[in-house]
């Protein structure tokens, strides 16, 4: 099992430095088009051909990579925050605190997430620029994402607040923020960190379906969600199996992450 | 329940009050109308700016039966609702049908034939299926002419296969059931008698949750697939800023949530009740 954890997190590692380093390997920019090939098959020039608007699909792979690699994390950064502000607070100040925590996360998990998340995402500008688009993005992944996370920080601090070496150091004088930073968080810490990658597959994937749905990044900017976009225009996946490319790296990254997060992980 | 799914409701007017562009009206660009008549739609539309005034009488009238109407489709919303249920209603649940025979099925079997090829494959399958977005299997179900249904099933099933695999792996390395395979108790024994009445709690209240992700599903199902349910409209009202449409359709898709969750809580509960 270890060893397949290592060769999960050589993949990350392998396609987020080939993905980082974009703006050296890639044959062309993401918005280059080549207007005498457009949707060509793939070639010596264009790895995996070009799109219907004569773009290289292997350089918009390589920088939707980047974006997606970058930018999940940054959500999941975003969501664990809030989740350790509202649940491992809350958490540990207990009580009220505690239950209103409780009742305003149910309240996001009643909504289904998708659901959720194209109601807002549509709600806020969709004509922008595409930084502006795909910063919003991921910025709305983060915002809403945190309910899963600050449900389970939520729980581990309130038994953390029961916890006999909690109770020793209220005895011995420590309260209040104090005691939350010294005692209680670095003790959140592992779930903490736990939340954080089981967050990023699932942003990644939420963001691949707004791009679907055309409610991702806007164009020329790539992502793996405006990249699956071009599955629309599939004829046959006999005939252009090298669309699929994008399809399989996502594939490839998600299970690798799945992999390096052990069952004891996802179970917290 | 129903205050949460109140609380859901003026969540999401709120969200599309306040909402960039929120004040545009197409109808005024129309040179068809006269100043007078754009002056009597910006007047009627007056009431979606106050929020809490706009969800009172929403509510008020809802109570009556009058859910307000649609500003896009320009169709009472009843109405919308109504036309619509039955494809959700049944995408739901012919795709979870479809997802807890095929996750159960595997779960259990892989339990039952303890052959770790068998287990690996249905591992793979829903770690596959778990790392494909839901959007793409709805593109792929085109090009392959799969149905609806099995698009939700696809969606739904990884989940759920997940849960129970972990839950009969737990169950299986107590000490209990240990001892009863040492003494050489049949193993569908040991999965009639004590496993499936230990996991019988766990499972209904998953499939309470099991709703909620297959509702979820409907949205890029029926959008890609163009099947005119629920899940279809929440993403026409979204995209048009319908105020009345998408208050009626987060307070009804929370509810269904909601209730679904809670019946599942209570079967578990009485499953408990009956084995204490």
């Amino acid at each position: 099992m270890k060893s397949i954890r290592r060769f999960a997190l050589a993949i990350l590692l392998a396609v987020a430095s080939v993905s980082l380093a974009a703006d050296w390997i890639s044959p062309a920019n993401y918005r280059t088009q080549y207007r005498e090939v457009p949707n060509a098959p793939p070639s010596k020039q264009h790895v995996l051909g070009t799109d219907s608007l004569g773009r290289d699909r292997w350089a918009r792979l390589l920088y939707g990579t980047r974006v997606s690699l970058t930018l999940a994390p940054a959500a999941a950064a975003i969501s664990t925050l809030i989740g350790v502000l509202l649940g491992g607070i809350s958490g540990y100040l207990g009580g009220v605190w505690a239950r209103l925590a409780m009742a305003v996360t149910d309240l996001f998990l009643s909504l289904p997430w998708l659901f959720l998340l194209i109601t807002v995402r549509a709600l806020l500008p969709l004509n922008v620029s595409p930084y502006a688009s795909v910063s919003i993005t991921f910025l709305i992944l983060g915002l809403l994402g945190w309910a899963a996370s600050a449900r389970v920080l939520c729980a581990t601090a309130l038994s953390l607040r029961n916890s006999s070496f909690v109770l020793q150091a209220r005895a011995s004088g420590l309260h209040g923020a104090r005691l939350f930073l010294v005692h209680v968080l670095p003790n959140l810490k592992p779930v903490l960190l736990a939340q954080f990658w089981i967050s990023i597959p699932v942003f990644i994937l939420s963001e691949a379906n707004l791009g679907i749905l055309g409610l991702g990044v806007t164009e020329p900017l790539p992502s793996w969600g405006s990249l699956l976009r071009e599955l629309e225009s599939l004829l046959s996946l006999h005939q252009e199996p090298w669309k699929l490319a994008p399809l399989l790296v996502l594939v490839l990254v998600v299970t690798s992450f799945q992999l390096v997060l052990s069952n004891e992980e996802i179970a917290t | 329940m129903l205050a949460t799914a109140l609380v859901a409701g003026l969540l999401a007017a709120t969200l599309v009050r306040f909402a960039p562009g929120f004040d545009a009206d197409e109808s005024a660009l129309d040179p068809g109308l006269r100043q007078e008549s754009i002056q009597a739609l910006q007047q009627e539309r007056s009431g979606e700016k106050h929020i809490f005034a706009f969800y009172r009488s929403y509510l008020r009238n809802a109570l009556h039966g009058d859910l307000g109407s649609s500003r896009s489709l320009e169709q009472p919303v009843r109405s919308l609702l109504h036309d619509r249920w039955r494809v959700t209603a049944h995408l739901v649940v012919v795709g979870l049908f479809l997802a807890w025979t095929l996750a159960l099925g595997l779960a259990l079997s892989s339990a039952l034939l303890q052959w770790s090829p068998y287990e690996l494959l249905g591992t793979t399958l829903s770690g596959t299926a778990l790392c494909i977005p839901a959007g793409v299997f709805a593109l792929l179900s085109v090009l392959l002419r799969i149905p609806g249904e099995a698009v939700v099933a696809c969606i739904v099933y990884p989940k759920i296969h997940r849960y129970t695999r972990n839950l009969v792996t737990r169950i299986y390395h107590q000490p209990y059931i240990l001892s009863a395979r040492s003494r050489g108790v049949n193993r569908a024994r040991i999965l009639l008698l004590h496993v499936l009445p230990m996991i019988g709690p766990q499972l209904a209240a998953l499939a309470g949750i099991s709703v909620g992700l297959a509702v979820g599903a409907t949205v890029p199902v029926e959008s890609l697939l163009g099947l005119p349910g629920l899940g279809q409209l929440a993403w026409q009202a979204a995209l048009a800023r319908d105020l009345p449409l998408l208050v009626s359709l987060t307070l009804a898709i929370t509810l269904v949530t909601l209730l679904a969750n809670c019946f599942g809580d209570v079967i578990a509960e009485a499953i408990r009740t009956n084995e204490a």
